[in-house]
């Protein structure tokens, strides 16, 4: 018996909807089988707390007296990047402070703007006859700043890799510090929480999906950059490495610095923990297959983070059961095993959209578009003009 | 039985001086160095555990003292501020003795003080700072 989601949005109205999180459906479709569960359950929320890089926010500062046409711009002395209109900047997470380095840059800008502290403004432009103003010194914060709204380019990814480190010396990478020796192993999913991992062939999240992000409310706006539908899958339909990926939107002002984070990795950079959760329609019984997955069907390749090219030797294969428990087998070493992701800001996130959706205070959209399930990543190649 | 670590350093003066041997000898306690090293300005640094009556640990302080060795409390070398930890567990994996930890079911990071050796492996890798360092 299928549901529409306009069916499933009538049942939110009127109070009578069921709701579980990822985590909770698995016990669930368990004990009562697929055809009960699929008629029982109407949604299913899922959730993560990762770092990501590709995250950053465009800011509307309202025009100044007179005004300035901002050509270049800081964000406590954080550049931003301001070659759009007069007051328009986009500031991205990993930008890092002229002053400070590695130790504060532009999420720490995000979550200091959301955290509604005073953030101070330097810009220098040309001077036009429209806009005379050659430099502007002052102070913004969240109340005073005209819009401001979290633009991710890539979230959510679909699985990752496990990353170890075979060489002789300690390495600093995105996905932490990696001991020499394999002597750690890091990863980075919510595994059976996550978003992209419930939802293996994007049937329910698409374009225009209504998502919990970062304590407020944002929207899916496209298939995220390095969206790769295509990476090897098992026979449930997880893809085995980082596959698809999605593109997100919502309004800085609504979120909160619980669920959306600066993070600094040593030796490697600033990047931010961004709090996402999507609600997952109960429409059919083969969405109880895909929701009912569990850490030990999600399987990831480990890869050798001491190798510098795009391609890394692969030591394997292993599931997040494995990954959670502390420690994995990786050459008949036993390594222990860390993740750069919060599953337990994943759950109270899943819990926290499940409430709003008991509440009725947050209702399922049908996507306005699907997002691609075909179509491979394409590498850079460096070439001559003549060899392209 | 009591015991007690103590995060000793031993200034250059003294390093060459048979002092923990003592220890033994002269207060029949037990001992176990956790962590030892030279420092590059030639002063010694000792993780030490001593295992023993009260009255023999504080006689021993004492001797210590009197040595010239420095004595710090091992067990408030490492904070683990709650406050600012999201429970990613990237430190767990960085964790010899398995003193930081995630906690069953919740999986939430948790620091057991008389397991941490004061290596300072962690010390660098919490993204949000959440890992300090009293030392």
């Amino acid at each position: 018996m299928a549901k529409t989601i306009e069916e499933i949005n009538e049942k939110i109205k009127k109070g009578n909807a069921v709701i579980l999180t990822a985590e909770e459906i698995i016990s669930y479709a368990q004990e009562n089988g697929i055809k009960k569960t699929a008629q029982d359950i109407d949604v299913v929320t899922t959730a993560t707390f990762s770092p990501m890089c590709s995250t950053g926010a465009f800011l509307n500062f309202g025009h100044s007296d007179p005004p300035i046409r901002m050509t270049k711009v800081w964000l406590n002395d954080v550049p931003a990047y301001a070659g759009l209109a007069a007051v328009d900047a986009y500031i991205g997470a990993t930008e890092l402070s002229e002053t400070e380095g590695m130790s504060y840059g532009g999420a720490y800008v995000i979550e200091d703007l959301i955290a509604g502290k005073n953030i101070r403004l330097h810009a220098t432009a040309y001077p036009t006859d429209c806009y005379p103003r050659r430099e502007i010194n002052t102070y913004i914060n969240k109340d005073t700043i005209n819009q401001a709204y979290l633009f991710n380019p890539r979230n959510v990814y679909q699985n990752y890799s496990v990353a170890t480190n075979s060489s002789s010396k300690t390495i600093y990478t995105y996905m932490g510090k990696l001991l020499p020796n394999l002597g750690n192993a890091t990863y980075s999913s919510a595994g059976q929480l996550s978003p992209m991992l419930n939802d293996p062939y994007y049937r329910t999240i698409g374009i225009g999906t209504k998502i919990f992000f970062g304590g407020g409310i944002g929207f899916v706006a496209w298939q995220g950059t390095q969206h790769n539908p295509e990476v090897e899958r098992l026979p449930n339909g997880i893809p085995v490495g980082g596959a698809g990926t999605l593109a997100l939107i919502g309004d800085l002002k609504q979120m909160s610095t619980e669920f959306i984070k600066a993070a600094t990795f040593t030796g490697y950079g600033v990047t931010m923990f961004v709090g996402v959760g999507i609600p997952i329609p109960v429409i059919d019984e083969e969405m109880v297959e895909y929701l009912k997955v569990k850490d030990e069907d999600i399987y990831v390749n480990i890869y050798d983070y001491s190798v510098q090219r795009r391609n890394r030797p692969c030591y394997g294969r292993v599931n997040y059961k494995e990954l959670r428990s502390g420690k994995i087998i990786i050459h008949k070493k036993e390594v222990p095993t860390g993740s750069i992701s919060s599953y337990p800001k994943a759950r109270e996130i899943a819990q926290i959209l499940k409430e709003w959706i008991l509440k009725g205070s947050f209702t399922l959209t049908q996507p306005v578009a699907n997002l691609p399930t075909q179509g491979a990543i394409k590498p850079l190649n460096i070439v001559s003009e003549d060899e392209l | 039985m009591p015991t007690e670590r103590l995060l000793l350093n031993f200034p250059s003066k003294i390093v060459k001086k048979p002092i923990v041997y003592r220890i033994v000898k002269d207060f029949d306690l037990e001992f176990n160095i956790l962590r030892a090293e030279i420092t590059s300005d030639l002063e010694g640094k000792m993780l030490l555990e001593i295992k023993g009556p009260k009255v023999k640990i504080e006689e021993c302080k004492a001797y210590l003292g009197k040595e010239g060795v420095e004595i710090k409390e091992a067990d408030k070398g490492i904070i683990l501020d709650k406050e600012a930890c999201v429970n990613c567990g990237l430190c767990v994996s960085l964790c010899i003795t398995k003193a930081l930890y995630l906690k069953e079911d919740s999986y939430k990071v948790d620091f057991d003080k008389d397991k941490c050796i004061l290596c300072g492996l962690c010390l660098n890798c919490c993204p949000v700072n959440a890992i300090k360092s009293k030392i």
